[in-house]
């Protein structure tokens, strides 16, 4: 290559070691993320109605029979705690990439229509056609490809303007969300706490046949939206910079929505929309972290620890029993205020 | 090492829906050289540039890198030859310089691979010959107008280019950024070697800066070749539909645009 400007090694050192400080904090705050994860995982599975010593639960983890424990920890508590954690990573790091791609904190897939089209799927799927499964998992990932196709196709006029789509975006989710209340009003079986699910999520009653998909799942769409996230992080700068910079960036796009809505789809049809973890997750990811360097590792650990508090506190902290979504929407609706009034001001980005 | 690319548009249509911006236009850019891409508002001064960048895609006619169709190259290989600063690239909230700057080296990175110390030794140019180097750990965001513009030409520069293409570099600059913007983009022409091809608003800056002058009208090349030839009250008059006095700039020598108004004129201007 050409022969650069005249410098010293020192500038280069010097560059080297910003780069290698801001890496180690970016680290540091992760390794901290996953150690609260953990943390919170280990109280939910201790901690509730009676209480569980680690020693128990370690037993039940290792596949012993403790008398009382297996049930309350390996029956109830392990599940609904894998159910948290699987959904809210899922949430958190679909939620992060919509927000990224479409550089606008409101243009998660809960605010914008997506998470709503795979919950009515997955609710029509079940209520409706007496489907479980795989099947269900399928109908809601192919409704909310089908919204997320809806939203940008209408906000499409020679080019997509953020504010358009996220508006448009909400009114679907409306039509969706009286959608799924219809169809719960029809439902044989109309169930509180199951219209509760679909309406705003929850981990009640979680099952391994349940949970096996999500991480499945996560594990696949997760793999590919990491290997775009240098490209993610790139787009932020504008398409055009993006391109100029080698990014493909059409093709990136449609890989970062269909892993994004794969993530929704799967955690959606096991525990339903839980309201606001995919909106909330990165901006909290970024407010701790930092902008430089990818958030979609950060948001999904932050998605996962929301679910696993929140449903905590709905469980027994409230004094009555509510499912996470409620505590969830709870939390993020004074946010969703805070950054509509914020972006009157500043237009507002992560 | 520089000065060697062969960059040339061949008979290039381009526009956006039904609209035909570049109607039918011939191109070869200096190696080595300045070039200042002038022109009315909306004569297709951006979409030249964009297609030539692999942006936006030709309806008709070619875009010819060293003997390859830009448009049918991988997009990273062609990065690491070709850098474009598009007029308004978006600065993301809360990145800092060195990071902003480190992302030119996107092109020269695998997928998994770790940062080199070509990686740093590139961003450390870039700001050292950008005057950035102090600005390292302040947040985009906060820099004021010119310091933002230099850090975005030193994330070009650290994409380590041999041709350089910018949408008007020195717009929203007042003017001794402008002035500043432009030194440097000499200088990196003079040290480097590099190609230089940018749209300028200020026909004067552009005389004075530019070895090639290429003026656009209508999205056809109205007259490309140096700046006394291509500014004349002629091609002012066919390029802008304005009326002006040319004279030379007694600082350079270059040609010098009086535009004749309406009003305020002391003579008649001829």
């Amino acid at each position: 290559m050409s022969a650069p400007f005249a410098l010293p090694a020192a500038a280069v050192e010097a560059v080297a070691r910003g780069r290698v400080r801001r890496g180690r904090r970016r680290r540091n705050v992760m390794l901290l993320l996953v150690a609260i994860l953990v943390a919170a995982f280990a109280t939910t599975l201790m901690v509730g109605r009676s209480f569980v010593p680690p020693g128990d639960v370690l037993r039940v983890l290792f596949g012993e029979d403790v008398p009382g424990a297996s049930f309350t920890v390996g029956r109830l508590r392990l599940p609904r705690a894998s159910l948290s954690v699987v959904a809210g990573l899922s949430f958190g790091m679909a939620g992060v990439a919509f927000q990224t791609m479409l550089r606008n904190p409101l243009a998660s897939p809960d605010i914008i229509g997506i998470s709503w089209g795979s919950s009515a799927a997955a609710v029509f799927a079940i209520v409706v056609l007496g489907l479980d499964g795989t099947p269900v998992s399928i109908m809601a990932i192919v409704a909310g490809l089908a919204v997320a196709l809806a939203v940008y196709g209408l906000s499409f006029r020679g080019g997509v303007v953020g504010a358009r789509l996220i508006l448009i975006g909400i009114g679907i989710s409306f039509m969706l969300e009286s959608f799924i209340a219809y169809v719960l009003e029809q439902a044989p079986q109309w169930n509180y706490q199951e219209a509760l699910r679909w309406l705003a999520g929850s981990v009640n009653g979680a099952g391994w046949n349940q949970i096996v998909p999500v991480a499945i799942a996560l594990g696949a769409f997760g793999a590919a939206l990491l290997s775009r996230a240098r490209h993610l992080e790139i787009l932020r700068l504008g398409d055009d910079a993006a391109a100029a910079l080698g990014v493909r960036v059409a093709g990136t796009r449609i890989i970062v929505i269909v892993a994004a809505v794969g993530l929704i789809a799967f955690a959606t049809s096991a525990s339903g929309p839980i309201a606001f973890v995919a909106f909330l997750s990165g901006p909290i990811a970024a407010r701790i972290i930092g902008r430089n360097g990818s958030l979609l590792i950060p948001a999904a650990l932050v998605g996962a620890v929301l679910v696993l508090v929140a449903d905590f506190c709905g469980q027994f902290l409230l004094g009555m029993r509510y499912p996470v979504g409620v505590v969830t929407g709870a939390l993020g609706a004074p946010y969703l205020l805070y950054l509509i009034v914020r972006s009157n001001r500043a237009g507002g980005s992560l | 090492m520089t000065g060697t690319h062969t960059l040339a548009v061949d008979r290039l249509v381009a526009g956006y829906g039904d609209r035909t911006v570049i109607d039918g236009l011939d191109l070869t850019v200096a190696a080595g050289r300045i070039t200042a891409i002038v022109g009315a508002n909306a004569s297709g001064k951006s979409t030249l540039l964009r297609a030539m960048s692999r942006l936006l895609k030709p309806r008709a006619g070619r875009v010819v890198l060293d003997g390859k169709e830009v448009h049918r190259m991988a997009p990273k290989v062609l990065a690491r030859t070709l850098g474009l600063l598009p007029q308004s690239p978006i600065a993301p909230e809360g990145i800092t310089v060195a990071d902003l700057i480190g992302r030119g080296r996107h092109p020269h990175q695998r997928m998994l691979s770790r940062w080199s110390r070509d990686d740093d030794a590139a961003v450390a140019a870039a700001m050292e010959a950008t005057r950035t180097t102090e600005l390292a750990d302040r947040t985009v965001d906060e820099l004021s107008g010119g310091q933002r513009q230099r850090v975005w030409i030193a994330m070009a520069l650290a994409q380590e280019t041999d041709l350089l293409l910018l949408d008007e570099p020195t717009t929203f600059l007042d003017v001794s950024h402008q002035i500043e913007v432009l030194d440097l983009l000499t200088d990196l022409n003079l040290q480097r070697g590099t190609t230089i091809v940018m749209v300028l608003h200020d026909l004067n800056m552009a005389a004075r800066y530019a070895d090639v002058l290429v003026a656009i009208a209508d999205g056809k090349l109205h007259l490309a070749g140096e700046p006394a030839a291509v500014l004349t009250a002629e091609s002012v008059q066919a390029v802008f539909g304005l009326e002006a006095r040319i004279i030379s700039d007694p600082l350079s020598g270059k040609p010098l645009v009086l535009p004749i108004g309406r009003h305020r004129m002391a003579t008649d201007g001829a």
